[in-house]
């Protein structure tokens, strides 16, 4: 559903971040095109949150280059409402006191003007969001009173008000079970399939996501492997990635990996 | 009572309840849902340094105490912005070490008759036309700001990473927002002292959280529990002599008590344990 674009919505040139002594990053290089589904998966401490925070402009690259839309996401004006960003749930205060409509709202405020009303558009916009991910009914709840599927959906929904270009989801399925996780990414893909919508998902969960997205990315810190699930799921990327022992087992379209958790081969905070 | 309302002190003190109770109480919805009440105290007791400063210098003790509470609320953000200190030792090591400052400075300036207790503690009472002008045009424009800025200060004191990414000036907001408490607790230091200021800040925004789960129904609750409790404290400190300050802060303690006691949310907890 790609349309054609002169560059792609993401692109990573030997980028490198570092908190103060502490490498995040080290030359990572890749770049999504324009309606592909990634997925982006590795360890805690692999990265994966600094990676997005690169995308979305929050922090710099010590060196290499980071283009988001083709520009520096550092730089980015009018363009930072294409993306749509959902973060960890766990990152959001759901007992301050808002509706769920209202929070939803939010996703507008990039397009509000100051001084003006909110506009008629982005009302509809905030009801059409909250229809796509069925929780209209919802709509004048308190946010705390929300399940944990039910608070993922909001955060969606507040990512879609402005129509994004780029959704951007960070472990969208921690707080959620099984079937949830798998209604959710069926859902994604859907979105990817109709709108055309490239969608980058972070998530420790390896076998879930290569089931939906047509790119994975491994990380630890470098760039283990990128390409299809099925050609760079293999057992010594998952070993350089967790710094262990790894199998790949095949179990329908879905790939297990089975960790040999040997002390003597572990290495760094993986695994 | 009736009698005490004719005298002009007592006037003045009656508007100053307002708009100190008032500003504070709205300025604490910020303060509570940002996460800043440890900073608010921080800053209040350094606005103790600021007031030495000023008394030093020769400057209006105001003023002084505005500025340099306001720089000390930038370094604390700055310092913990590093990440090699955490915020709240931040905060704890400028709490203390800007006290000290205040109460150095003012051992120099023995022979001079100040009211160490009165800022200490507030005095109600004690406050001039002058300081009444200096808190109302203070209160406009910390009301000002947040009007102008309601939208953007909602966003961020809900989720500042969201805020970010959608573009708004984080940034600006929150040192406006640090900005704003130093203003609030510099105008009501005459009123409840630097030590009491910032439960005036905390509490009413704390009790008017327990009762709603909206927003604006929190904002308006807040400056009704705020003045509420300025006005009542004003009120039995002058019939029993009792001093106001302390008795305005403990009226304010009551409503968040009796505001947790009765809670929604506790009443709704309590039902399905």
């Amino acid at each position: 559903m790609s349309e054609h674009s002169p560059y792609p919505d993401v692109a990573f040139d030997h980028v490198s971040i570092a908190y103060q002594d502490r490498i995040a990053l080290e030359d990572v290089t890749f770049s999504i095109a324009r309606g592909s589904f990634w997925g982006i998966i590795g360890p805690n401490g692999s990265g994966k949150t600094t990676l997005v925070r690169a995308i979305i402009g929050l922090v710099g690259a010590r060196s290499g280059r980071i283009r988001t839309f083709g520009v520096d996401p550092r730089d980015l004006r009018e363009q930072r409402t294409l993306i749509g960003y959902v973060p960890q749930s766990a990152e959001v205060d759901f007992s301050f006191p808002i509706s769920v409509s209202d929070a939803v709202l939010m996703g507008g405020y990039g397009k509000a003007g100051r001084f003006r009303r909110l506009s008629r558009e982005l009302r509809d916009a905030t009801a059409a969001a909250l229809e796509r991910v069925q929780i209209s009914d919802l709509a004048a709840r308190q946010i705390g009173e929300l399940s944990g599927g039910q608070r993922q959906r909001m955060l969606i929904a507040r990512a879609l008000v402005l129509h994004p270009r780029l959704l951007i989801l960070d472990e969208p399925t921690a707080a959620l079970d099984h079937t949830s996780s798998e209604g959710l990414y069926e859902w994604l893909h859907g979105l990817n399939e109709t709108d055309g919508t490239t969608i980058l998902l972070v998530s420790h969960d390896i076998g879930v996501v290569s089931k939906w997205v047509d790119s994975v990315a491994c990380l630890n810190t470098r760039l283990v492997a990128h390409g299809r699930p099925s050609d760079i799921l293999t057992t010594s990327a998952l070993e350089s990635m967790y710094g262990c022992g790894a199998v790949i087992f095949q179990h329908g379209h879905i790939p297990h990996m089975v960790v040999d958790a040997d002390p003597h081969t572990h290495s760094g905070d993986g695994a | 009572m009736i009698d005490l309302l004719s005298y002009p002190f007592m006037q003045r003190a009656l508007v100053e309840a307002v708009i100190v109770g008032g500003v504070c109480a709205l300025v604490g919805v910020y303060v509570v849902l940002n996460g800043l009440s440890f900073i608010g105290a921080g800053i209040s007791h350094s606005a103790f340094g600021g007031v030495a400063l000023g008394l030093t210098l020769g400057i209006e003790p105001t003023i002084s105490a505005l500025v340099f509470s306001f720089l000390v609320a930038l370094s604390i953000g700055a310092i913990s912005d590093e990440g090699q200190v955490k915020h709240d030792t931040a905060v704890g090591v400028f709490f203390a070490a800007t006290m000290a400052l205040g109460v150095l400075l003012i051992s120099f300036l023995q022979g001079y008759y100040i009211d160490i207790f009165g800022y200490l503690f507030g005095n109600i009472l004690a406050v001039t036309a002058g300081d009444l002008l200096l808190s109302s045009i203070m209160a406009a424009v910390i009301i000002a700001a947040i009007v102008l800025t309601y939208r953007e200060l909602l966003a961020m004191s809900f989720d500042r990473e969201h805020a970010r990414v959608i573009g708004l000036p984080v940034r600006f907001l929150s040192f406006m927002l640090l900005g704003l408490i130093s203003l609030t607790i510099v105008v009501s230091v005459k009123a409840v002292g630097v030590v009491l200021v910032s439960a005036l800040v905390v509490t009413p925004a704390a009790a008017a959280q327990q009762l709603t789960t909206r927003f604006r129904t929190m904002l308006v609750l807040s400056v009704c529990f705020g003045i509420a409790s300025s006005l009542g404290g004003l009120v039995l400190a002058s019939a029993a002599n009792i001093p106001s300050g302390a008795t305005i802060v403990l009226i304010a303690t009551v409503l968040f008590f009796l505001s947790w006691t009765f809670s929604p949310k506790r009443v709704r907890r309590t039902a399905r344990t």
